[in-house]
């Protein structure tokens, strides 16, 4: 997994609330076996017109935002099935940092899988305060510090919580399974001992 | 005895803790996963680059549903991707010694109806499987929840997860259900009343009089659409009606492990005094045959309700959603939800698809014929379902009342195989979402229980079981 430490990078803002998997990778570009290529695909049906042409006014298709890497959007993001599908769209089309107010669990969950940043900003104002930036200085970049964890756009900064072990395996680009696979030895112990209490299992 | 009281989360959680970090971040022991064609090539392909096996395959049970074809199946599946998919399911499964049930297999059926129907899922288990709705377990006391494909990968490589305790909320719902309402009006009324983002970060514990009296069907549907109200996991206590259901089945304990579940079972119910971090009370006298309106499970009304206005609602964003939901289900304010005509019913999906759901549907299909403007599937749940639906005469029924009667399989719910809507067309459905375009693009969903489903087929329109 690469790694996640600063990020510079346009920001789209995308302000509608319960965006779901659905919308961001429908379910016809889920019969694939790869993890790539789905990009193109991404919010397919709010993207492109029926006949496959750019919608001109959704924010991915204007030319200041083709190269956006990070994407400001509403509440509850991501809601609806557990199609990991979602963030590799996502990363597949350049995402690496999703601001929101809310997330759902399972692709919050899966967005860290994936070396993508999802960031919470509770404050309904100053998350309005970014996206109102965004929307009056359309291009603009702003920078994103896992470390530090600040976000930084014109004169503007705010702070934001992480849950320390999964900044820790962002920043270093850490193998969930290659970390558990070190806790074999716990794990053969807890089933010979759980077995004992739950021989049906 | 443990020093304080627990709920039925915590026994289960603190019975599964492998290790735990010093920040809470805790390896937790899956008892059992379920995995599905459409999440699991890329988790199986993440194995076979890094030379891992799959940890414990006895514990996994695989099938293909959201893909198969829900008409004949004699000449395989059409569609060269899906079929791609399935058959890369199948050699997985051949590979690393996973167990599967072929498309062909009778027992083969929705992940969420074969894993009960199989007795693969019991109180107290951690279950998973890569997809939101294996919520569905919790209903027999089983901690079971959504995951991704990097966790089906670290699944089948470790079989465990690295987890933090989820917060607890539990939902009681007092007194009786009114006739005519079930788990699914119950379920609607719930994620309207905390919203879809309401249990964010909770697991939601239903109790009271309504869901004890409910049979296992009903609290499958109730605790699929947790979910829906975004939380990943909810439970119903076992209780025996719970035991009633396991017991015989295939791969249920027996003999002397049945005995020593069951000792194991009774102690899982959450202990008096036991302390959630949010409680909710519903009274049961209050919930209505409820529909969707709008393209959220949490945009719900009584049958007998009209469709919103934007402005009825406080919240800037949320007027603006329930404006664009509005304009796509092309639905204008204060119209009678009564006076919504349709195109399609849909009766299936992990949420509607047991045999109680079609048993409701023929109780009310009988002696009547689906209009004339509407096309209406039954998509049984597992090849089972199908098999017993049609010994008890259901399938007979539905059959003469004009109802299309289909091989098991996810199928319009999501509508990754052919069966979908088509632009501009409105479905009645006893699926779980009516996000935009999720039942075809285009397509309008309105979310009900099985007996409204079997209602709107007769008569064209959103209809009021309880006048039927």
């Amino acid at each position: 997994m690469q790694p996640f430490t600063k990020l510079t990078a346009v920001a789209a803002p995308l302000p509608m609330v319960n965006i779901d998997t659905d919308v961001i990778i429908p379910k016809q570009f889920l019969r694939t076996i790869k993890r790539t290529g789905l990009g193109k695909s991404a919010f397919y049906d709010i993207r492109y017109h029926d006949d496959g042409s750019e919608r001109e006014n959704f924010v991915l298709n204007k030319p200041a935002y083709r190269n956006a890497e990070i994407l400001v959007t509403g509440d509850n993001f991501g809601c609806g099935s557990s199609r990991e599908h979602a963030p590799w769209a996502l990363l597949d089309f350049g995402i690496r940092c999703i601001i929101a107010p809310s997330f759902a669990d399972i692709f919050f969950n899966n967005s860290f899988k994936n070396g993508i940043l999802p960031i919470v900003i509770e404050d309904k104002n100053t998350h309005k305060e970014l996206v109102d930036w965004l929307e009056a200085h359309e291009g603009e970049k702003l920078s994103v510090d896992l470390e530090a964890q600040v976000i930084t756009w014109g004169n503007h900064s705010t702070s934001f919580d992480i849950d320390p072990f999964r900044k820790h395996c962002l920043l270093n680009g850490l193998d969930d399974i290659g970390l558990t696979l070190e806790k074999t030895a716990h794990i053969r112990d807890f089933e010979a001992k759980d077995h004992e209490k739950r021989p049906w299992v | 005895m443990s020093a304080h009281p627990r709920t039925l989360f915590e026994k289960i959680w603190d019975d599964h803790v492998i290790h735990t970090q010093d920040d809470g971040t805790s390896l937790i022991y899956i008892d059992r996963h379920l995995v599905h064609e459409v999440t699991s090539p890329q988790a199986f392909e993440g194995l076979r680059l890094a030379g891992r096996k799959v940890h414990r395959p006895e514990a996994t049970l695989a099938v293909a549903d959201h893909n198969v074809p829900t008409t004949d199946r004699s000449q395989g599946i059409k569609e060269e991707d899906s079929r791609v998919q399935v058959e890369t399911l199948q050699k997985n499964c051949e590979e690393f010694g996973v167990r599967l049930f072929g498309m062909n297999d009778r027992r083969q059926g929705i992940v969420h109806i074969i894993g009960p129907e199989q007795g693969f899922t019991q109180p107290g288990m951690t279950i998973v499987c890569g997809d939101s709705h294996t919520s569905t377990h919790g209903a027999f006391g089983a901690l079971a929840f959504g995951i991704g494909t990097s966790e089906v990968e670290h699944v089948l490589a470790t079989q465990t997860l690295i987890q933090k305790p989820a917060k607890t909320m539990r939902i009681t719902v007092e007194g009786a259900l009114p006739p005519g309402v079930t788990a699914k009006d119950m379920a609607l009324t719930i994620i309207g009343t905390i919203g879809t983002a309401g249990g964010t970060g909770y697991v939601l514990e239903y109790a009271g009089e309504a869901v004890r009296a409910l049979s296992m069907e009903g609290r499958m549907t109730l605790c699929n659409m947790s979910i829906e109200g975004g939380a990943r996991a909810g439970l119903v206590a076992p209780d025996e009606t719970t035991f009633a259901y396991i017991k015989g089945r295939p791969m249920a304990p027996k003999g002397e492990n049945w005995d020593k579940a069951l000792a194991y079972w009774r102690t899982l119910p959450s202990d008096e005094g036991a302390a959630y971090d949010k409680e909710i009370t519903i009274q049961a006298a209050d919930i209505a045959p409820t529909v969707t309106w709008g393209t959220s499970p949490q945009d719900i009304a009584p049958i007998t309700g009209k469709v919103p206005a934007p402005s009825d609602f406080d919240d800037p964003d949320r007027q603006k959603a329930v404006q664009r939901a509005l304009d796509y289900m092309d639905l204008t304010p204060g119209t009678p939800l009564e006076d919504v005509t349709i195109d399609k019913v849909f009766i299936g999906s992990c949420t509607n698809a047991r045999i109680e759901d079609l048993r409701e549907v023929a109780k009310v299909a009988k002696g009547h014929k689906v209009a004339k403007n509407v096309q209406a599937m039954v998509v049984p749940g597992s090849g089972l379902v199908k098999q017993q639906a049609e010994e008890e005469g259901i399938a007979d029924i539905l059959i003469e009342a004009g109802f299309d009667w289909r091989e098991p399989g996810c199928s319009m719910c999501l509508a990754m195989n052919a069966d979908k809507l088509e632009p501009g067309e409105r479905c009645a459905s006893t699926s779980n979402r009516n996000f935009e375009g999720r039942q075809g693009r285009g397509g309008r969903t309105h979310l009900l229980s099985p007996a409204m489903a079997a209602a709107a087929a007769i008569t064209g329109k959103l209809t009021d079981v309880r006048t039927l």
